[in-house]
């Protein structure tokens, strides 16, 4: 084995974590390479010097600004509990649904519609006040014509006038 | 029987707020001081660990166990890392507030042991200022690589997935960071001191 070729096996010997052949073929190196067993005991020291960087703490407050980023986190609704599929699916399925609907919904007739037949009553209501105008007008005269109260009905009248038409008198 | 974090997360996928709590708690300084020696400014670091946190939680809905859970949060934090130090403007801001010798430390929560003579915290002060700054001139991702190892004792496989690399990669990736470091901490390989302030990998 060359130095180079120990470059990769070097790091794993020394914190044990090479394999058995790859820790063999490191200890024969070293054996017989007095630079790369000088660079391996360097190694060592140099992960003895890096022990030496003090560790931080997280300072005061620190969990509690998590916590308030996590609450201002907007909630979910029921359509978010979906997968981005579903949601994608259910949205297109919802769009489809409507557009029949509103394609077979048979033509809108002016007048025919709820809001047209609730202000139709009353303009119907005008409509016949203004037809029967003529007797409002003159109703205390129809009132007074007692004589036509002796006349018999004009209904009463007709089975005389359609007796000759009958076909039995006229033969 | 403890959670593990993946169960840990998968309750928190299911509605379970406490379970965010815990895992907050667990990985809140880890992550700080993985990200402070990633940016080198402790403010920044809070805030781009806040934002791994808040990124964990918007995606919890999406979270399917592949791999462990550390991987996937160091992930993220290597990623804003590697973003906030390529846009160069925490970089700057960490030179000037980090900067050697200005009579002020940056990083608030450092004391010295109550038994360390004065002298000795200045000694060991400058000694972290220069090791500070030679893990600060490695390329990023060297950087991470080193940082991941030696402080948060991943193993190799776990590094690669986070760094997206082969595992063959990140070992020669590792052993040129570390010739690099042999070469700059020379003076200190040299001059050992008996106070060992912190750090986490048998060696």
């Amino acid at each position: 084995m060359k130095c180079e070729e120990v470059e990769k096996g070097l790091i794993a010997y020394l914190d044990r974590r090479a394999s058995s052949s790859e820790r063999r073929d490191v200890e024969e190196h070293l054996a017989s390479c007095a630079a790369c067993q000088t660079r391996a005991e360097e190694f060592r020291k140099v992960w003895s010097v890096l022990d030496e960087m003090p560790a931080v703490e997280p300072t005061f407050g620190f969990d509690a600004r998590v916590r308030q980023r996590v609450a201002a986190e907007p909630r979910r609704g029921w359509f978010d509990w979906f997968v981005p599929q579903v949601r994608l699916a259910l949205s297109a399925a919802l769009l489809i649904a409507l557009t029949v609907w509103i394609a077979k919904r048979p033509p809108s007739h002016p007048g025919t519609t709820g809001t047209t037949a609730t202000t139709s009553a009353p303009q119907q209501q005008d409509f016949n006040a203004i037809e029967n105008l003529g007797v409002l007008e003159n109703f205390d005269v129809v009132t007074k014509m007692d004589a036509l109260s002796d006349l018999a009905p004009a209904g009463a009248q007709e089975p005389d006038k359609t007796q000759p038409n009958d076909g039995t008198t006229n033969d | 029987m403890a959670r593990s974090d993946v169960q840990m997360m998968l309750d928190v996928k299911a509605g379970d707020d406490a379970s965010f709590d815990f895992l907050l708690q667990k990985y809140r300084s880890p992550l700080v001081n993985f990200l402070n020696r990633m940016v080198r400014d402790t403010a920044t670091a809070e805030d781009l660990a806040q934002e791994v946190f808040l990124r964990v939680y918007r995606a919890r809905k999406q979270y399917t166990p592949s791999a462990k859970f550390t991987t996937w949060l160091f992930r993220i934090a290597t990623n804003l890392a590697l973003n906030s130090v390529r846009d160069n403007r925490y970089q700057r801001m960490g030179i000037s507030l980090n900067a050697p010798l200005d009579g002020e430390d940056s990083a608030p929560m450092e004391l010295p042991s109550r038994e360390m003579r004065i002298d000795e915290h200045m000694v060991e002060r400058d000694r972290a200022e220069i090791i500070r700054r030679a893990i600060a001139s490695l390329p990023e991702k060297q950087r991470a690589a080193v940082l991941l190892h030696k402080y948060e004792e991943m193993d190799y496989g776990e590094i690669a997935g986070i760094l997206d690399c082969s595992e063959g990669a990140l070992k020669s990736l590792l052993f040129r960071a570390y010739e690099t470091l042999r070469v700059q901490l020379a003076p200190l390989v040299a001059q050992p001191v008996a106070h060992r302030a912190g750090g986490r990998r048998p060696s």
